[in-house]
């Protein structure tokens, strides 16, 4: 792991894995999209509904994983004062918050349907938001200081007492009975969903991550290079003063 | 011992103190987190009457009555919700959610009158985990697979 804290080398790394994960990216949606819309069979209960949910779920998902980095980040910038993993969870944050809005918006669009209501407050729908206010409260913190290294420690504060949620959305409905339904995929036993439906969810799921990927080497590329611009700044500063 | 490690030690008792306090109010707070009770909550608890609460379980099968449509009111409603143990009648007059049908779960918001009828004033269906086509569905039907309670496989 104390390997790739260099930034040098992680920007070395980041060349040669994003065209592979930007062309990954495009394969997997397109693939995904194109079985999800067209390709794979209406639900026997839902009928064609049941299409939102290769967005929903994998947005659900990936709200729950960006989350999950965001702590490890968090944690790893706070025990062993890396750099690269503070400008890792500045650039998390926003892409998870996006997926977690996704996944609210996706989900009301298909309760107001199937439920017969837009939003309920049980402990899945409820336990997300509050995933999506910690997200928006990780940015806000970050930022909100003029030295951002204070802004930094802040925010990985609030990550890692955030974390806890994370275990709560997964089982939550599994602890307390809710409206949503309990999970139909990572569960024991496993999945309860029909191979024809299980493919093009998986191939949006790992279109969704290496997304992720892309969009996480593009974020901290463009942070370390604002780093990199305070720092002249505040050279020339200190040369001219 | 180096800074790093006390530093690892302390996130590490750090959190372990987060996740126990949380649990303690999880738990704590269990009653108030439950979106519904089930018809087997209804009888052991004796809600007080007049206090809204919500109901869930499954639309018990050839429950479902549906009133005459009297002048300018809306047609009434009234079905059985069970848990397979106790059962809760239930009137409802308003706009079902496309997925209400007998055997299918639902979660209805209301309250319970002295006569021991659920009053509601919102049906919302609950879905279950299972997705499969029409056809794997009616085949799960024809081999006798099918659990019509759940809808579930087994």
């Amino acid at each position: 792991m104390h390997r790739f804290a260099n930034p040098a080398r992680f920007l070395r790394m980041a060349a040669a894995v994003l065209p592979w994960s930007a062309a990954l990216t495009v394969g997997c949606l397109g693939a995904g999209l194109w079985f999800a819309l067209f390709d794979s069979p209406a639900d026997y209960q839902q009928g064609e509904t049941v299409r939102i949910m290769y967005v929903h779920v994998p947005a659900a998902w990936m709200a729950l994983f960006v989350y999950t980095n965001l702590a490890i980040a968090s944690a790893v910038a706070l025990v062993w004062k890396h750099p690269l993993a503070d400008l890792a969870a500045r650039a998390m944050a926003p892409i998870g918050a996006a997926f977690t809005a996704l996944s609210l918006i996706t989900g009301s669009l298909w309760g107001q349907p199937m439920w017969g209501t837009w939003w309920v407050w049980d402990a899945r729908l409820t336990s997300v938001l509050i995933l999506f206010f910690l997200y928006l409260g990780h940015i806000a913190l970050a930022n909100a200081f003029d030295d951002p290294t204070r802004g930094n420690r802040a925010a990985a504060i609030l990550a890692l007492v955030g974390a806890v949620n994370v275990p709560i959305i997964k089982f939550s409905v599994d602890w307390w009975n809710t409206l949503h339904q309990p999970a139909s995929i990572v569960r024991i036993g496993g999945p309860t969903i029909d191979s024809s439906m299980l493919t093009p969810l998986l191939l949006m799921a790992f279109g969704f991550t290496f997304y992720f990927v892309s969009v996480l080497i593009l974020r901290i590329r463009a942070e370390i290079l604002a780093r990199k611009l305070r720092t002249l700044r505040f050279a020339q500063g200190e040369a001219t003063a | 011992m180096t800074r790093k490690r006390r530093r690892l030690y302390f996130l590490g008792l750090f959190m372990l103190g987060l996740g126990t306090a949380t649990a303690l109010a999880l738990v704590a707070f269990q009653d108030n987190l439950v979106f519904f009770y089930s018809p087997s909550d209804i009888v052991t608890k004796q809600p007080a009457p007049e206090r809204s609460l919500r109901i869930g379980g499954l639309v018990e099968e050839g429950s479902v009555e549906r009133g005459g449509a009297a002048a300018g009111k809306r047609v009434e409603v009234r079905f059985r919700v069970t848990d397979l143990q106790h059962t809760v009648p239930v009137v409802f007059s308003g706009i079902l959610p496309d997925l209400f049908r007998e055997g299918q779960g639902v979660v209805a918001l209301g309250k319970l009158g002295p006569d021991g009828v659920f009053r509601a004033s919102e049906v919302l269906a609950k879905h279950d985990e299972n997705y499969m086509p029409p056809e794997v569905a009616e085949a799960l039907k024809r081999s006798g697979r099918w659990n019509e309670t759940g809808g579930q496989r087994k």
